[in-house]
């Protein structure tokens, strides 16, 4: 006996499949894309200049660390800096994320808080 | 929407810090029903990843102002709205941490607007308009572009509640909330653009894997097929 076609959309590719294709996404968004983003200041920054309260903002603790403001302390190729920078930052999300998930599925040791 | 350290005072950031601790505890409760097998749980790290990337992607607004994808709403779509809140919240402590971007006494406060207002205001009207929406795969799409736009200027209204209790300079609220929820309605058309577009993506490859479609989706019982032509 063979059941007929399921009214519901396939799986178009594997999960190894789309696994890859997310990250290589994720990858060229963030190493190669992001160097064309705009370098205008975002809705909240724009809205504190204009009403005023921007000059409240205090300088960043981490603003000396070699990847602060998305860019590799030592590279002086925009392009490359960036890219690197956006790289590092798609690996530690992904590590970071995937660690809290698999400890998350291990009930044992999930008591472990994280902030 | 990523908030420096010093628009808000020290009571505040303490307030929206506890908020931040006491929202991702119970998101992480209710992970473990979101992602209930091995075979969705990838798809959180991938979403986190995405986020981050596109985050480094601003795009132009208008009059010298920019904005860039917020993810509440496609997070909460994809993987469920506990597990969007802890995926946007990682993508913000790396953030803050690794690249300078968003305060460190501002952490809170981002993962308040972006992982806890974003993410819910994104959910609740995705489920709005699924539910004014035919009951079927394509609408999915669509009610989380609505749920993007939605949710980034309810997240700046959120933000102009936090500096009215909390805020270091004087600044008249009402012209605060006509200038946030203003340019951030314009980033949110973006925001649903880019959410509409990779929730369909998605869903033309994996729908299986999107959390929001479950219900048109995951009627499939497992078919067994005896007399099989290998």
């Amino acid at each position: 006996m063979t059941t007929s076609a399921a009214p519901t959309p396939t799986r178009r590719v594997s999960t190894k499949v789309f696994v890859i294709v997310m990250i290589a996404f994720a990858a060229i968004t963030a190493g190669i894309v992001s160097f064309y983003a705009s370098g205008s200041p975002d809705g909240l920054e724009h809205v504190a200049g204009t009403q005023g309260f921007l000059d409240s903002a205090t300088e960043h603790r981490f603003a000396d660390w070699p990847l602060a403001d998305y860019a590799v302390a030592g590279i002086d190729n925009a392009r490359l800096s960036g890219g690197l920078a956006g790289l590092v930052g798609c690996a530690a999300v992904l590590l970071l994320a995937m660690g809290i998930g698999r400890m998350l599925r291990r009930p044992a040791q999930a008591e472990t808080t994280q902030s | 929407m990523h908030v420096p350290d010093g628009f808000l005072d020290a009571p505040t950031s303490v307030a929206t810090g506890a908020i931040a601790v006491g929202a991702l505890a119970y998101a992480m409760k209710r992970a473990r029903h979101e992602q209930p097998d091995d075979r969705t749980a990838p798809l959180a790290g991938l979403v986190a990843t995405f986020i981050f990337a596109a985050q480094m992607v601003n795009f132009p607004v208008g009059a010298g102002t920019s904005g860039h994808l917020l993810g509440g709403a496609l997070a909460a779509v994809l993987v469920g709205p506990a597990t969007a809140a802890m995926c946007v919240s990682v993508v913000l402590v790396v953030q803050a941490l690794l690249f300078a971007d968003g305060g460190v006494t501002a952490l809170g406060t981002n993962i308040t607007l972006m992982a806890v207002v974003g993410v819910g205001a994104g959910w609740l009207a995705f489920l709005a308009a699924r539910a004014v929406l035919p009951k079927r795969l394509p609408s999915v799409p669509v009610a989380a572009a609505f749920g993007a736009f939605v949710s980034v200027p309810v997240a700046s209204l959120a933000f102009v509640g936090l500096y009215a209790v909390g805020g270091q300079a004087p600044i008249p609220l009402d012209t605060l909330t006509a200038a946030m929820v203003g340019w951030h309605s314009l980033i949110g058309i973006g925001e649903a653009v880019i959410t509409g577009l990779v929730v369909s993506a998605v869903i033309a490859l994996r729908p299986d894997l999107v959390y929001g479609a479950r219900d048109v989706v995951a009627t499939t019982p497992l078919e067994i097929r005896e007399g099989a032509v290998l």
